[in-house]
């Protein structure tokens, strides 16, 4: 018999999700308890709720994405709201100008949540000061991509139970991730020690000021983590010569089958997709036993979810 | 505050409830409880409980949040943030007769939502409405099929019911 908790009076505030740095480990708890009651709306008969039922979502996205996009399109339909796809490419533009124009398009179109995804660290914030709709950030610059952080944290909890005391080795390109971040900000205030792995020249300058463990070796780590998060080698960011070689970077880098071997045998093997098979991962890593990916992203429709909902709960209750 | 119920009678109340719900109930029909979060859900667990009993078979029993069903979400005025939690129901709704269970039923804007709510998992082959405890205030023309006690409540009063599982003794009170 489930035995019903005494519910706790928390109650979320945060009109706008602009990144998991500023928030409690109270508020990712909630959030993530919350992301619960909306996974089984994607197993029904009739996969759609209405709590947005007459709002409107805008995907305001200046970067490429088709994962984040269309989870985020797929949660706000689910939540019944209406969706406007919003895609703008901008090189010359003046971000603050572009940023300022389009806010006030979408005022004037009474949108009542933006998601947005721009190559600008701060897009969000400096959105979501003026303009009065909701702003959930989809990724900005190398800061943050909170609902990546999310649902990675959601996918472990979900399997491993608790973050408490567990190990999560984060390999790659660390400075140009905001996935990084992300998951660093939300799984070390969950209670886990998380090491980012990648060689020098993809480690962050401010990386020792970071609450995370540093190291440049994927075979001194493997053997003891509980979770891997292969990043994404992002060819279109990387400039110069981050590393001799693909053969060389997945040689000491790569989660190879012969590196699986010394993993703990229940050891996550996550990834934000999409794959360079081969480069950072093997094939039958990625396809293998220990794999979450595909659990990653079926998660993360039920915490977009939860996000979008939450929000305008607060928008809604505010004085 | 004034106790309306005590365990003894809550239990006999329950016992009555299945009674009625077998004797009305065809013979051959599937038969389901279903209780709204929170105290449904362990009235529900009660009542299937007493079902199987009585009609030799396993009545299945599941939960139901109504949260996101709400009429009240996007009103300012509404009291309290509701927590979004899990719906329970680990078998097909379909054709089956489902005793939707509620604590007390009031102005009967839960029991509204519980059925969208329902409905968005299947097609039952009816639903019939349960409750522990009913009183006057109606807003929605919604009624009981089953109901364990009328309480005669001035408006404004709180009817709160406790049960062992969740509150750690069985009893009725208004406060």
């Amino acid at each position: 018999m489930a035995l019903i908790r005494k519910s706790k009076e928390f109650i979320w505030h945060r009109k706008h999700l602009l990144g998991l740095r500023e928030l409690s480990a109270e508020e990712i708890t909630y959030i993530l308890d919350t992301a619960k009651g909306f996974e089984q709306i994607s197993t029904r008969s009739v996969k759609k709720a209405p709590p947005l039922r007459g709002k409107v979502v805008v995907n305001l996205f200046f970067e490429d994405s088709t994962r984040t996009r269309n989870s985020f399109t797929l949660a706000a339909s689910r939540l019944s709201a209406d969706v406007i796809e919003f895609t703008e490419k901008t090189s010359s533009v003046s971000k603050g100008e572009t940023l300022l124009d389009t806010a006030r398009n979408l005022e004037a179109m009474g949108v009542d949540i933006v998601v947005i995804r721009h190559s600008a660290a701060g897009a969000p914030k400096f959105l979501s000061r003026n303009i009065n709709a909701c702003v959930v950030n989809a990724g900005d610059g190398y800061c943050e991509h909170p609902t990546q952080g999310l649902l990675d944290t959601y996918t472990i909890r979900k399997i491993k139970g608790t973050l408490q005391g567990l190990k999560v080795a984060i390999v790659g390109d660390i400075s140009h991730s905001r996935v990084a971040r992300s998951d660093m900000w939300a799984m070390t205030k969950l209670g886990a020690e998380v090491t980012f792995v990648g060689p020098p020249t993809l480690m962050p300058a401010e990386v020792r000021q970071l609450p995370v463990k540093v190291s440049y070796s994927l075979d001194e780590v493997i053997d003891k983590v509980d979770v891997v998060n292969m990043l994404r080698i992002q060819f279109e960011r990387l400039g110069g010569n981050p590393f001799p070689s693909i053969r060389e970077y997945s040689h000491y880098f790569g989660l190879t089958v012969e590196r699986m071997k010394r993993a703990k045998p229940d050891i996550l093997v996550m990834h934000p997709g999409p794959i360079n098979r081969g480069l950072e991962m093997e094939s039958e890593v990625a396809d293998g036993r220990n794999s979450v990916i595909l659990q990653q992203v079926t998660n993360g429709l039920a915490v977009r979810m939860a996000v979008l909902f939450l929000v305008n709960q607060a928008a809604a209750q505010a004085p | 505050m004034k106790v309306i119920l005590d365990s003894k009678q809550i239990e006999k109340i329950l016992k009555d409830l299945a009674g009625r719900i077998v004797t009305e109930t065809p013979r051959q029909a599937d038969i389901a409880a279903i209780g709204i979060r929170s105290r449904g859900e362990i009235l529900a667990q009660r009542l299937s409980g007493q079902l199987s009993k009585m009609l030799g078979k396993d009545v299945p029993c599941g939960t139901l949040d109504i949260t996101l069903y709400r009429d009240d979400l996007n009103s300012p005025q509404s009291a309290a943030q509701p927590q979004v939690r899990t719906t329970e129901i680990g078998f097909d709704i379909d054709d089956k007769i489902i005793i939707l269970v509620d604590d007390v039923l009031y102005t009967g804007r839960s029991t509204r939502a519980a059925m969208d709510a329902l409905i968005d998992l299947g097609r039952p082959r009816a639903i019939r409405l349960a409750v522990l405890v009913e009183r006057a205030g109606r807003e929605f023309p919604i009624q009981a099929d089953y109901v364990g006690y009328r309480a005669d409540v001035e408006p404004g009063k709180l009817v709160q019911v406790n049960l062992v599982e969740s509150d750690g003794k069985d009893e009725v009170v208004i406060e």
